[in-house]
């Protein structure tokens, strides 16, 4: 089993430090109805720079407890992640750390307009970490589309294209002409090549895309599912497995990864509560407006058509919630707050978040196991936590229930894409494939 | 009077690609480029305009109705496969009224083949850089949003609630999406103008040509109608007081009344 550590590296103020900037910068989130486009006078760049830092060392920290992989993202105009260009982080991490996996979940490849660049990048990291890269690629949020000014409409024929052409860049002798749909190159020759032949292991991550699971299943490339609920994740990865059956491979394990949100504190009550703080300012539900999320183009039919039967909803693009933006009472604000914070059980007991003590959260990581049988296992932590509790987490996590869930993993078979190839275990034609996710662990009680 | 029922669907085939027509009215031909939301409605206009006229509506390749075409990808492109359109058949010259986006389709189209249309009409139209301001994002805003926006006060416009037939069924945010989806691929960048449009306009154009500008116009400022009118000898501008993007509903008895005088 792969074990990773992720944070969304998050701009934010400590809690128990600086209670009123906290509290205020969560007031203006809400009210923004959005990370994304929060005017960006409000980043103070000391405050920026610590944090980078800190995020680093915690890194570091991960390698030493003995994480198998360093998960990082990217996200853009937003203080949901500092991490605007992770190929930066990468690359100090490259030279930072040793042994760990530096696995980037992933590049928003159609918001990069010269695909060449990040073929030469990406490459450039995996060199000076000796081999130890693990490239992912992503579509990129609906914002991120704004923010870079990439064609929406036009994203999911870059993302395929462009993924396409950094393994051509990487795997065909050069010099080459390259004239796709979206890309043109005169002269595809980088110098610099990836260290790990042909080229680096890929996955992706995704939030359960049906086009984006049967791209992967296609590619043979792992699916991590980004905390989704158990439930359509179960589904997703029926849908994977049925289309490995008809490329001629049995799905494993090592075809699918999940990431979990968690936290871990030495005392029950205070880690839930500092767990609770995963939804600060509406969390994931309010990453950006939904007139950003999707962009002109950028869902598929069948997700617009899906988005159209909700646009009577609150919240929801057939719903301009512009209008209420910058008009709502200080009392409002903090209703919405309330509201946010009163989802709390729901994501608990749906296990969208699993904070506690080391005998709290092992069962429960072990329900998600069992549900999902992934091969690739993130813990995530998010929210504004101070530097001291975040690295006691770290520290909760490496020594006492990473033992425990490596244990699970070594139980369950659940190996991992470097103990075996994804896509290796072929499957004769006619053959019914083994399911890898098990359903009927969903009804079961924790523990 | 020729009502919303009265308006016919024709299914046209346009080389390998389908392109739907919405034909109402009757008399000699007259065609309207519809905006960047797509085809708003049958409104007053329309229906006084095609007592006298056949209003033919082509709806633009993706915006729903008629099937994307692959191949299409900015404005000159739609403006040619339209242009093929009308020659094929037989419509060449015809009066043109294009409103927003399909002012600008309108103006691209007569640049390319001066002897296409005999009489312009472009109302607010898109496609050349305002001198002064930004043509409004519609990116950025849900449809619901730009269509607000782009009338002066939406609770004083009479018809305002006819416009896509009230814009709330699921139906029609799947029309608005399809809309969206195709203008971004069309004029995403630079957004709704092509900077060769002035100097591909100047001394070819020769149809007689009307402009409609709502002096409170939000979406496209009023300052690129003097880019127009030098780029288009003898343009006449009308400008319209208390009026925003659409002359046509806002200012729909004095927007008929000039028309039908240009046209004749």
């Amino acid at each position: 089993m792969h074990l990773m550590w992720f944070t969304e590296r998050q701009y934010h103020y400590d809690p128990e430090e600086e209670p009123g900037r906290s509290d205020l910068l969560e007031k203006q989130i809400l009210r923004n109805r959005s990370f994304f486009g929060l005017p960006n006078q409000n980043f103070d760049a000391e405050t920026g720079s610590m944090l980078l830092n800190q995020y680093i060392d915690e890194k570091v920290y991960s390698e030493d407890l003995g994480f198998d992989g360093l998960m990082l993202n990217e996200h853009h105009g937003t203080p949901f992640c500092l991490g605007s260009v992770m190929d930066v982080e990468a690359a100090v991490l490259a030279r930072a750390t040793k042994r760990a996996k530096i696995v980037l979940l992933g590049n928003p490849v159609p918001t990069v307009a010269n695909a060449l660049r990040l073929a030469e990048e990406l490459a450039m990291i995996d060199l000076l970490s000796k081999g130890r890269l693990v490239p992912g690629w992503v579509r990129g949020a609906g914002s991120e589309q704004l923010a870079n000014n990439a064609n929406p409409a036009l994203n999911r024929e870059y993302f395929e294209e462009g993924v396409d052409f950094i393994i051509k860049a990487w795997t065909t002798p050069g010099p080459f002409r390259y004239e796709g749909k979206h890309f043109h190159f005169r002269f595809v020759n980088p110098w610099v090549l990836p260290l790990q032949k042909p080229h680096p292991p890929i996955w992706i991550p995704g939030l359960v895309s049906p086009d984006t699971v049967i791209w992967c299943a296609k590619k043979r490339f792992p699916y991590i599912a980004l905390a989704t609920q158990l439930e359509p994740t179960v589904e997703l990865w029926n849908l994977y497995t049925d289309q490995a059956a008809r490329e001629g491979y049995q799905a494993g394990p090592e075809n699918f990864g999940y990431l979990q949100p968690i936290f871990v504190g030495d005392n029950q009550a205070r880690a839930e509560e500092l767990g609770k703080r995963f939804l600060y300012g509406g969390a994931f539900a309010h990453f950006a407006r939904p007139e950003w999320m999707f962009p002109p183009g950028y869902n598929s039919k069948e997700a617009t058509r899906r988005l159209a039967r909700l646009a009577a909803g609150a919240n929801l693009p057939g719903k301009p919630i512009t209008d209420v933006i910058g008009q709502e009472s200080d009392e409002e604000i903090e209703a919405l707050r309330q509201g946010v914070y009163a989802t709390y059980a729901k994501t608990r007991d749906q296990l969208q978040m699993i904070a506690g003590t080391p005998d709290y959260v092992i069962p429960r990581i072990r329900k998600v196991l069992e549900v999902l049988r992934p091969g690739i296992f993130s813990f995530w932590l998010d929210g504004p936590v101070g530097a001291k509790d975040r690295m006691r987490c770290l520290e909760l996590l490496g020594k006492e229930v990473m033992p425990a869930v490596r244990a699970m993993g070594k139980e369950l078979g659940l190996v991992d894409p470097f103990q075996r190839k994804p896509g290796s275990v072929p499957l004769a034609a006619g053959r019914t494939a083994e399911r890898v996710a098990h359903a009927e662990s969903l009804a079961a009680s924790v523990g | 009077m020729a009502g919303k029922d009265s308006v016919r669907e024709e299914n046209h085939s346009v080389g390998a690609e389908q392109l739907v027509v919405l034909k109402g009215g009757s008399g000699k031909p007259l065609l309207v480029l519809h905006e960047e939301l797509g085809y708003p409605s049958w409104m007053k206009w329309n229906e006084t305009l095609s007592e006298r006229r056949t209003i033919l509506t082509p709806l633009y390749p993706g915006f729903g109705r008629t099937p994307r075409a692959e191949w299409i990808s900015n404005i000159r492109d739609l403006g040619s496969f339209l242009a093929r359109f009308i020659r094929e058949q037989g419509l060449a010259p015809i009066d043109v009224i294009g409103f927003s986006l399909g002012g600008w389709l309108a103006a691209e189209m007569a640049a390319g083949d001066p002897n296409l249309f005999s009489k312009m009409v472009l109302v607010a139209p898109a496609g050349i850089r305002p001198p002064e301001g930004d043509i409004m994002d519609m990116f950025t805003v849900p449809a619901l949003v730009y269509l607000r926006e782009s009338v002066r006060d939406a609770g004083s416009v009479t018809e305002y609630a006819k416009l896509y037939d009230g814009g709330v069924s699921e139906a029609q945010y799947e029309a608005f999406e399809d809309a969206r989806a195709e203008t971004a691929r069309l004029a995403w960048q630079p957004y709704m103008f092509n900077p060769s449009l002035p100097h591909l306009l100047e001394g070819t154009v020769k149809s007689p040509t009307l402009l409609v500008w709502g002096r409170d116009d939000r979406v496209v400022p009023i300052s690129a109608a003097a880019i127009f009118q030098k780029s288009i000898k003898g343009a006449r501008l009308l400008t319209l007081d208390q009026c925003g993007h659409r002359p046509e509903v806002e200012k729909s008895d004095q927007f008929i009344k000039e028309v039908q005088s240009f046209l004749g």
